[in-house]
């Protein structure tokens, strides 16, 4: 059985499976519940100065794809909003119960050293693994001075990474958000104040959908709404690319990260170790389908890394890193061919449309004697571009073949058809 | 009444439990299952299930629509290629047509999309404030349709549509052909054909007139006279025999006029019930007969046919209903006897078995099999009504008369289509087509004329 413990900058938990600082690390209750039902670790519910935040009614609303699963999150929450007294008390509680368990508590107070300085030590004495910085929240708390007001400024994200290295022992998690324009900025910054680690991301502004008859967006507080932090499967990708370009970078090389965004299963969770994470964390998912979802990702992931050979986490964090690079570097003699399984094929003409209207018409629609049509490749046509391939409904119906050229690697630097290439 | 029946006693149950055995056949779909169902509709380019529906219905895009919470899109869609959709979705045998062909038919795709059961919920849920369709600029012509079935029915909205004014001549008191007169009663339930017609009638500029019977006080030369161009829908109105003596007995009718008497009774108590019920068939008509006596209380229903159920025109889909309605199937037996009680009444039918001879043909073996049965109904074809044409001459192909690819008769400005001609199958969806179509070749042949006049 593959090991699926983690010591993440320090921070040792029995899996990578991270509560989300969110509603479902609100408090003792939900902790608990989620200790209970196997999660590796918690980032409890952002706490801040009091007196504590107030929220409105109708918080959250959502996109969905055709069978009404949500695709896309978006809430107007604050930080929490009971005491900073109650939830320091039951972290306490929490950590001494459960001593093997991940415990670090989010934060956010004013961008003022003085803050900073009073609260570190509070949460220190709690016993809580660590603390994580939320620069992140990009809704109501920006308008107050913080959350992604400080996460979008480098400047203010080290100084305050830095303070927080000054007035406290603990490992420190620099939370990013991701509403800013090169993710490596305020990543950067982090290292450079001292930061243990950084996760991310955090939600993306949004506006999920509009009441045509009221002409409002949702969620609609009494006719009015404002734009919410976007999460759940659909930012998945955003939140890859950024891990990947951080992971990448050689200015903040060995940074541990921890992955966030739409994850929902083991898979979700090895695709964002493989681009460099080390411990993920979960909150849409959860929210959805509620705490048991861990039992699958821990039970598929630790099968897949069985059957791969990965004794650890560690054993396969980053590994398609090497393979992420610039377009640059990019093979420009690979080809491959789309390739039609004329046995699985259930003959809806999808790829043959869209290739036509959109592509490179590469696709022959050849009307059969009992009236159904063939869907055909051409492959002196096909540039590979893998439309066909996305647009099939079957699953492995279309494969794109690589085509053995017989041509070297060569790059878009090496080309000759770049005007600006490299001396060779 | 029914007369060859009136020795039989009548439905025993109560109104309200015989009305609850002709509810909906296929329960339509609430919101929930339209949405499911209509996210299971790949879109398919060239979808081979609008090739398989003899109307042309774009249906990827009216499934779409209905995906997309536009119900009246959906509708309209579904209307401009077939304005009898509501019926034709509920009495199309899908499982022959438009689902047969649906690509999530494949092995790996689990079932068909419910193509019918979507194209209900479209047309059963919207809302128009106003007619969908508008009527071009007016041509001046004006076409007589004889026979207000969907043939009929279709022709003349189309016609209407195209700026015609139009005069439908019907012979019974209500439109709608056999949506209103010979549809099994749990596919067309509330006053369905009725509703449509009136929906239909919306568009304007069509009138209709009743009891109007061509071939008796209505002639089709006075007609050609009087109107532009004349459409035939006229449908087949008279039942195959069985050129067996006794066929006129008490005890022994056209099951055609058995459920036009169902259809039309308001209180199903009114109608006489075979105890033993006989249905000699193998067609839609057969089953939907042996069903409905099932449903209205016989204790034992047998359908009996000369062929083996493989060669059945029944869908399997439809054999199945008359299997879950305790309808017994008997095969390779063929009609040879009336079997009269002491007072003249039918009291059983005598068949005789059947196989198929060294040649393929199919040949009595002489050993008889008796069916003791209070009712025998005939289901065995319908066939056109020759009185219909007894004051014109014709051009015929077998029993139906004969068109060309415009649906054009032997007689010049005569059109006609649906069951009572020849190509195509009698099928609701295909009657709507036949109408449609020939209402674009009559309007194209009026204006040509027009241009070249
Ligand atoms: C019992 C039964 C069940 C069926 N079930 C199904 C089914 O489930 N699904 C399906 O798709 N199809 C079914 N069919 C077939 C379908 O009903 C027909 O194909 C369709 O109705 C044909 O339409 P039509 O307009 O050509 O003829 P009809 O519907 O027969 O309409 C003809 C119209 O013309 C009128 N008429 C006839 N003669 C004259 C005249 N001389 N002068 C004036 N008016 C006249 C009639 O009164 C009638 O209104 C069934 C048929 C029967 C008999
Ligand atoms: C309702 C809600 C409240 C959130 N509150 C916080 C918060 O207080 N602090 C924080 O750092 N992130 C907060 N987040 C962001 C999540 O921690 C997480 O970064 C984001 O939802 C992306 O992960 P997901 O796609 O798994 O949901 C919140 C998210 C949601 C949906
Ligand atoms: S890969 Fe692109 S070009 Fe090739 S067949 Fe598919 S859609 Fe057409
Ligand atoms: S998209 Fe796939 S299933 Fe559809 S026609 Fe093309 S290859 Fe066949
Ligand atoms: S064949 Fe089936 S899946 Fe394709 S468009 Fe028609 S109903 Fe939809």
């Amino acid at each position: 059985m593959a090991d699926l413990s983690i010591n993440f900058a320090g921070i040792k938990a029995p899996n990578p499976f991270w509560l989300a600082s969110a509603p479902p690390t609100d408090k003792a209750y939900n902790v608990v519940r989620a200790y209970e039902a196997g999660w590796g670790g918690v980032v409890w519910k952002t706490l801040g100065e009091d007196p504590a935040a107030v929220n409105v009614s109708s918080r959250y609303s959502a996109i969905y794809g055709k069978n009404k699963e949500v695709l896309g999150f978006n809430n107007i929450e604050l930080i929490t909003d009971r005491s900073l007294e109650i939830n320091l008390r039951e972290i306490e509680q929490v950590k001494k119960d459960w001593p093997d368990r991940a415990l670090v508590v989010s934060l956010m107070v004013p961008c003022e050293e003085e803050s900073w300085k009073y609260i570190l030590p509070l949460v220190e004495a709690t016993g809580a693994d660590g603390i994580e910085l939320n620069f992140g929240c990009p809704h109501g708390m920006p308008e107050r001075g913080m959350g992604a007001a400080v996460g979008q400024v480098p400047e203010y994200v080290e100084m305050v990474t830095r303070w927080c290295k000054t007035y406290s022992k603990m490992p420190v998690i620099v939370k990013l958000t991701p509403n800013i324009t090169d993710i490596r900025g305020p990543a950067r910054a982090a290292y450079n104040g001292g930061a243990d680690a950084v996760s991310l991301i955090n939600t993306i502004n949004s506006i999920t959908s509009i009441d045509l008859d009221q002409m409002v967006a949702r969620p609609i507080v009494g006719g009015r709404s404002t734009h919410g932090g976007y999460c759940g499967p659909a930012v998945k990708p955003i939140a890859m690319n950024m891990v990947a370009e951080i992971a990448r970078d050689p200015a903040t090389a060995g940074i541990p990260i921890s992955g966030i965004g739409g994850i929902g299963s083991w898979r979700d969770a090895a695709e964002f170790i493989a681009l460099g994470a080390s411990s993920v964390q979960v909150c849409t998912a959860a929210m959805l389908y509620g705490f048991r979802i861990v039992e699958e990702m821990k039970d598929g992931l630790s099968r897949w890394m069985d059957e791969k050979g990965y004794n650890s986490i560690a054993d396969f964090s980053g590994k398609a890193i090497p393979n992420t690079t610039d377009w640059k570097y990019l093979d420009m003699n690979y080809k491959v061919i789309a390739q039609i399984d004329q046995d699985k094929c259930i003959g809806c003409g999808r790829c043959y449309i869209a290739c036509e209207d959109t592509s490179h018409q590469s696709i022959a629609n050849l009307l059969q004697d009992n009236g159904t049509h063939k869907y055909e490749v051409k492959e002196e046509e096909c540039v590979g571009c893998n439309l066909c391939q996305i647009t099939c409904p079957v699953t492995d119906c279309i494969t794109m073949v690589p085509q053995d050229t017989g041509e070297p690697y060569m790059n878009w630097t090496q080309d000759p058809r770049n005007p600006f290439r490299e001396a060779s | 009444m029914i007369k060859s029946l009136s020795h039989l006693p009548t439905a025993e149950a109560s109104q309200d439990a015989l009305a609850g055995q002709f509810t909906d056949l296929h329960p339509p779909l609430n919101q929930r299952q339209a949405e499911i169902e209509s996210a299971r509709c790949l879109y398919c380019y060239d979808a081979p299930c609008v090739n398989a529906c003899p109307s042309d219905i774009n249906i990827p895009r009216f499934i779409r629509n209905i995906a997309q919470d536009n119900i009246n899109g959906a509708a309209q869609t579904i209307l401009e290629s077939n304005i009898l959709g509501g019926s034709c979705a509920r009495v199309c045998p899908t499982e022959v047509l438009c689902e047969q062909a649906c690509v999530r038919n494949h092995s790996d795709e689990c079932e068909p999309v419910k193509i019918g059961l979507l194209q209900r919920y479209a047309t059963d849920n919207m809302q128009f404030s106003s007619h969908p369709f508008k009527r071009a600029a007016a041509t001046g012509k004006t076409i007589a349709v004889v026979g207000a079935g969907p043939a009929g029915l279709s022709c003349a909205h189309r016609l209407a549509m195209l700026g015609n004014q139009v005069v439908i001549f019907e012979a019974q008191s209500k439109p709608g052909g056999l949506n209103e007169y010979g549809i099994a009663k749990y596919k067309m339930t509330d006053n369905f054909a009725q509703k449509e017609v009136e929906f239909l009638l919306q568009i304007g500029g069509i009138e209709l007139r009743y009891g109007l019977a061509l071939g008796h006080n209505l002639s089709l030369q006075e007609l050609q006279k009087d109107y532009d161009a004349v459409f035939l829908g006229i449908g087949l109105g008279a039942s195959r025999q069985l050129g067996l003596t006794g066929e006129d007995a008490p005890g022994l009718m056209a099951a055609v006029d058995y459920i036009k008497e169902l259809r039309q009774a308001d209180d199903l108590t009114t109608l006489p019930v075979a105890k033993r019920a006989v249905v000699i068939g193998a067609g839609n008509t057969a089953i939907d007969m042996a069903v409905q006596m099932a449903r209205l209380g016989a204790d034992q229903v047998t359908l009996v046919y000369r062929r083996g159920t493989e060669s059945m025109s029944a869908t399997e889909h439809e054999q199945d209903i008359a299997k879950a309605n305790q309808v017994k199937i008997v095969t390779w037996a063929q009609p040879k006897e009336v079997l009269l009680d002491d007072s003249g009444k039918v009291s059983a039918m005598r068949f005789e078995k059947t196989v198929l001879d060294a040649s393929g043909k199919l040949t009595g073996t002489g050993e008889l099999l008796d069916i003791p049965a209070d009712g025998v109904f005939k289901a065995i074809g319908q066939t056109f009504d020759e009185s219909s044409l007894n004051d014109v001459n014709l051009g015929r192909d077998g029993d139906r008369i004969r068109i060309d690819d415009g649906f054009r008769t032997s007689l010049s400005g005569v059109y006609a289509g649906g069951d009572c001609v020849a190509p195509g199958e009698d099928l609701t969806v295909q009657a709507v087509q036949h109408g449609k179509l020939a209402a674009m070749s009559i309007h194209q042949d009026l204006m040509t004329n027009v241009e070249a006049a």
